[in-house]
């Protein structure tokens, strides 16, 4: 147990980011080679810590401390509980997934993966992922701050460079701005605790442990929560803070947007419950109401506006939005079905719609739109991924026998042990999202093919089907068999229970 | 052999799907082998289901085969399964018809491996309802039959497939939204899922109890309309019936098949396993507009149906009409419940599901028949055909005359259980009904005459238009339901006495 696992796999991909950064520029596949190896070491290092995670024991396991400026009282401080433990395994599989569908190949025609400076682009693919990991395993709230703000820097250029030539300089600055003000924000109501509690105990630390239980006042809890909460779901593309997501969505390229919503979104979510709920509990049981009226509001809206696109990514987007805001529903409960729901959700809604994502960039690499109308007759030349995404389509409905059942029927449940018209309410979203999918797979993977396509498109690639079937198989795997995820998030539920005090 | 007599219902549950696993790892383009696979794929589970029929103890009360595994332990959902007289009989019904349904396809010759694979997904969708001991499992097949069936009809239907496949898929996910809420408050307010123990404990709730904040009596009654409206829809009940037409319209004949045979059933089986045991108290307060659009349906069904031109909207509306008699039954017997007139009802009711489903799919398939070979559906364009296929027309006189409800063959029987056990309970309602029987007779005929009977349309006599008899693989698929339509028609006791003793049981 002495090996330092999650050092190792936060800063893989860093370490990846440079040796590829010292290839010279030219050499184009060893700098994609470099990218697959790591991608594959960090996935199969958080499979590992996934699986050997002690379900028994429960707490933070793994853990590793380092003092990095003990003047302040900040420490590399690395664990896992029961609800981080699958996110880190989340980003393993969207970073493995998204090299696979970024290969790029320089002889064919099709314009497929990225093909523009390829060292650059897996360099700042892995310095955010690394920050990813980093924010998904910091025991430490500054580190944790520090590794939230490398996770968001890279996706400005990322999208500002190989991004979507019409939007993206608009799409890259307002994504920035819209993350920065939020975390400055967090980051003040997270000063207010580190001095806070420097008041009371006299010790200078940012150690979230002891901050768990430094029982700070109901007062100071009430100011804020709803700051430091806010501030992170900013990134979890709360309403009405939701506008730069599906924007940020369209202009990213393909692996990009992986990420993005994929993995990105849910660090917000997961910040906002670190940090918000866990440190500020009484804050949370006086403001819960409020987050349940945004969240309620984005699992509906969001769904109206998805089914109304006809960007296939902005449709995307906008599902991601009133996904993301199931999570924060199951989280604004409090309870203990809630808050396993978000969990699950959190990882089922990553897959998903990385792999989502994939598929759309696989079709608009080949066919130059992404107009829904404008498409048609796709699973005659990639039924691969025709199966892939209805997988995906099946998972988003809230199919049984998907993730998405299993991740949303407890957060449901959750609603209804609190306020039972938000569920009635929000279940109205299964259905349009049900009429959205459909027409969305009816339009573009059947039917017959416009002409301007015929001949244009060609299947895809062994490496995006290697993507496609890991991707889906996750999906169906914790579908099938709920007990592969569900009770590792129990016991990360019942130590934000035992914060939250009773049930 | 151990194995499967451990896990009888299992096995037969899971196998259809597994063996659409293995399908999808068969070589392409072998469209003789997905056939012949997925066929005798769907022969295994009616052979088991045979075995358990055969060790099936009718006369001991409760669920049999029970089986629990673990499924979803945080939320307290097991998969628990088991049977009783009334789900084995479904269960019989299902796995006896989809292997026919897979015979009756043989003619598609367009990627044959989905569709099977489909086809096999469906059985196991549909079984698990049938099986399921667990409110949760039972949600979640009943969810997941609808994704096959929506893709059979959307990628396999005719002309307006698209209109169609959609219309089912929203209306049913629809209407089971209120069912998805209505579970997850019984989920939430028992903390499990398990039907045997739900039945105990929601019964015994005190009347003056507070549950989210309203009275027992107010929660019992919405989840009572969330459950009714979502079996109501998947019936069809008037007026919730219209996705029903233009669905079985514009499927694949053996998605028609199945549809009607046995999807229908799930509305009806919803109601039996579920409302009448769960809301005693609202059902017989509600019966009474339960028979008013089950009277509805059986009126306006037999109306719809005589006013078709198209052979397979005839057929479709025809469902309505007799699946009105199934709710008919059940709410007479609702209204009446610890009665023998509603043990009469209740037996007529599920027989009559039972006898639906052979004649139904028994009259799709024929429709199919004819369309494959004229690709019309338009009666005014048939006429006087008996002389060119008088096998075809004689299989189809009588399969409509089951449908009718001639005595002697099967319909008339489950018919006149409903009726008899209706008639001192509901008494205008079904009288009213009877009047619907009627045009029940008139559409069956119309059906009859403009096909087969009056002046030859000599279109279909010569040349390359002219009409080919049923061949011996169509005859195949029909043998089988013919042979079961009489059977029950002269002798129905051996069905009915597994069903009645169920039925004295449950109610």
């Amino acid at each position: 147990m002495n090996f330092p696992v999650l050092s190792v796999i936060t800063f893989t991909p860093m370490v990846a980011a440079l040796i590829i950064l010292m290839l010279p520029a030219q050499r184009k596949n060893e700098a994609r080679g470099v990218a697959l190896a790591a991608a594959t070491f960090a996935l199969i290092l958080s499979f590992w810590v996934y699986l050997t995670y002690d379900q028994a024991a429960a707490g933070y396991q793994f853990i590793e401390k380092y003092s990095w400026l003990p003047a302040l009282g900040i420490s590399l401080h690395f664990g896992v509980d029961g609800i981080s433990a699958p996110l880190v395994l989340l980003t393993g599989v969207v970073m493995f997934t998204g090299v696979l569908i970024s290969w790029g190949d320089d002889d064919k025609h099709v314009m497929a993966g990225i093909q523009d400076r390829p060292r650059e682009f897996f360099a700042f693919l892995f310095l955010l992922a690394g920050g990813v990991f980093g924010v998904f395993v910091s025991l430490d709230l500054f580190m944790l701050f520090f590794f939230y703000e490398i996770a968001v820097f890279p996706m400005y250029l990322l999208i500002a460079i190989w991004g979507w030539i019409q939007t993206r300089e608009y799409a890259a600055m307002k994504l920035t701005l819209y993350l920065f003000i939020g975390s400055v924000v967090s980051l003040v109501g997270v000063l207010a605790m580190y001095w806070l509690q420097y008041k009371n105990t006299g010790v200078l630390s940012f150690d979230m442990i002891l901050m768990e239980n430094a029982g700070f006042s109901q007062t100071f809890q009430n100011i804020w929560f709803l700051p430091v909460f806010l501030g992170f779901a900013v990134l979890g593309g709360i309403w009405p803070f939701h506008n730069w997501s599906p924007d940020g969505h369209v202009a990213a390229p393909t692996a990009v947007s992986m990420f993005h919503a994929g993995v990105l979104m849910k660090l917000g979510a997961f910040a906002a419950l670190r940090v918000g709920i866990m440190l500020l509990p009484q804050g949370a049981h006086t403001w819960s109401w409020l987050i349940m009226l945004f969240a309620g509001i984005a699992v509906v809206y969001g769904a109206y506006i998805a089914f109304v696109q006809e960007d296939m990514k902005y449709m995307i987007g906008f599902s991601s939005v009133s996904h993301m805001g199931l999570v924060m529903l199951g989280m604004s409960t409090l309870n203990r079905n809630g808050i396993m729901g978000a969990g699950i959700q959190m990882f089922s809604h990553g897959v998903m719609t990385a792999l989502f994502f994939a598929i759309t960039g696989m079709i608009y690499d080949r066919s130059h739109t992404r107009q829904i109308p404008e498409l048609g007759g796709m699973s005659k030349i990639m039924p691969f991924a025709t199966i892939g995404f209805i997988i995906g389509g099946l998972v988003s409905m809230g199919m049984p026998f998907f993730s998405g059942f299993v991740a949303e029927f407890p957060i449901f449940m959750g609603v209804w042990e609190v306020q039972w018209l938000v569920a009635v309410i929000a279940s109205i979203s299964i259905v349009i999202t049900a009429a959205y999918i459909m027409r969305n797979i009816r339009q573009v993977f059947f039917g017959a093919m416009p002409e301007k396509l015929e001949g244009h498109i060609t299947d895809v690639t062994v490496l995006d089907k290697v993507a496609i079937t890991t991707l889906c198989l996750f999906m169906i795997v914790i579908g099938l068999f709920p007990s592969f995820m569900v009770p590792l998030i129990e016991t990360g539920v019942e130590n934000v229970l035992r914060l939250l005090g009773g049930s | 052999m151990n194995f499967i007599s451990t896990h009888l219902l299992s096995t037969i549950l899971f196998f259809p799907m597994l063996s659409a696993v293995v399908m999808m790892f068969l070589p392409k383009d072998e469209n003789k082998l997905f056939r012949w696979f997925a066929f005798v794929a769907s022969l295994v589970p009616f052979a088991l289901t045979l075995v358990a029929w055969f060790q099936f103890k009718s006369s001991q009360p409760g669920f049999q085969f029970q089986e629990t595994y673990v499924w979803y332990e945080a939320i307290g959902s097991s998969l628990h399964l088991g049977v009783d007289g009334l789900s084995l009989t479904m269960v019989l019904l299902t796995t006896f018809l989809t292997p026919l349904a897979i015979l009756a396809s043989f003619s598609i010759s367009d990627r044959v491996k989905p569709y099977m694979m489909l086809f096999l997904f469906l059985e196991t969708g549909m079984l698990g309802v049938f099986m399921a001991l667990d409110l949760l499992i039972f949600f979640v097949f009943w969810e997941v039959g609808l994704v096959p069936m929506y893709f059979l009809i959307n990628q396999w239907g005719s002309a307006n497939k698209d209109y169609a496949s959609l219309k089912f898929m929203i209306y049913t996910m629809g209407g089971s939204l209120g069912l998805l809420l209505a579970v997850q408050m019984l989920g939430v307010l028992f903390g499990t899922y398990d039907l045997v123990t739900l039945y105990e404990r929601w019964n015994s709730l005190e009347p003056g109890a507070i549950l989210l904040g309203m009275s027992v009596h107010t929660v019992k009654t919405i989840a009572f309309w969330a459950f009714v409206i979502a079996f109501a829809i998947k019936v069809p009940l008037w007026p919730f019936h219209t996705w029903l037409p233009d669905a079985h319209t514009e499927a694949p004949t053996a998605g028609s098949m199945l549809l009607a045979g046995v999807l229908l059933k799930l509305g009806a089986y919803g109601f039996l396993r579920l409302v009448l045991p769960l809301y005693p108290a609202e059902a017989k307060m509600f019966a009474g507009a339960l028979a008013l659009l089950a009277t509805a349906a059986i009126v306006f069904g037999a109306f719809g149906s005589f006013g078709q031109t198209d052979f397979k909207r005839l057929v479709a509306y025809s469902s309505v009409n007799h699946m009105g008699f199934v709710v008919l039954g059940i709410a007479a017997a609702a209204y009446s419940i610890g009665t023998q007139d509603a043990t009469i009802a209740l037996n007529g009711a599920i027989l009559q599901m039972f006898n639906h489903g052979l004649s139904a799919a028994g009259m799709f398939f024929l429709v199919g028949v004819i369309y494959e070979r004229t690709h019309t559906r338009n009666l005014e364009e048939f006429g006087g055909l008996f002389p060119l296929v008088p096998v075809y027309g004689g299989i189809l006189i009588f399969t409509s005359m089951a449908s009718l409800g001639l005595p002697g063959l099967n319909g008339f029987v489950s018919e006149f259980l409903v009726v008899r056990g209706a008639f001192p309970v509901l008494t205008a309602y079904t009288a009213i009904s009877m009047l619907g029987l009627l045009f029940t007779g008139a559409y069956i005929l119309k059906g009859i005459k403009k096909v087969l009977h009056g002046p030859m349309n000599e279109h279909w006599a010569h040349g390359e238009h002219k009409l080919t008899e049923i061949n011996f693989r169509e005859i195949m698929v029909m043998v089988p339901l013919m042979a079961l339509i009489l059977w029950i028609g002269i002798y129905p006791a051996w069905i009915l006495d597994v069903i009645n003793k169920a039925v004295v049981m449950l109610f």
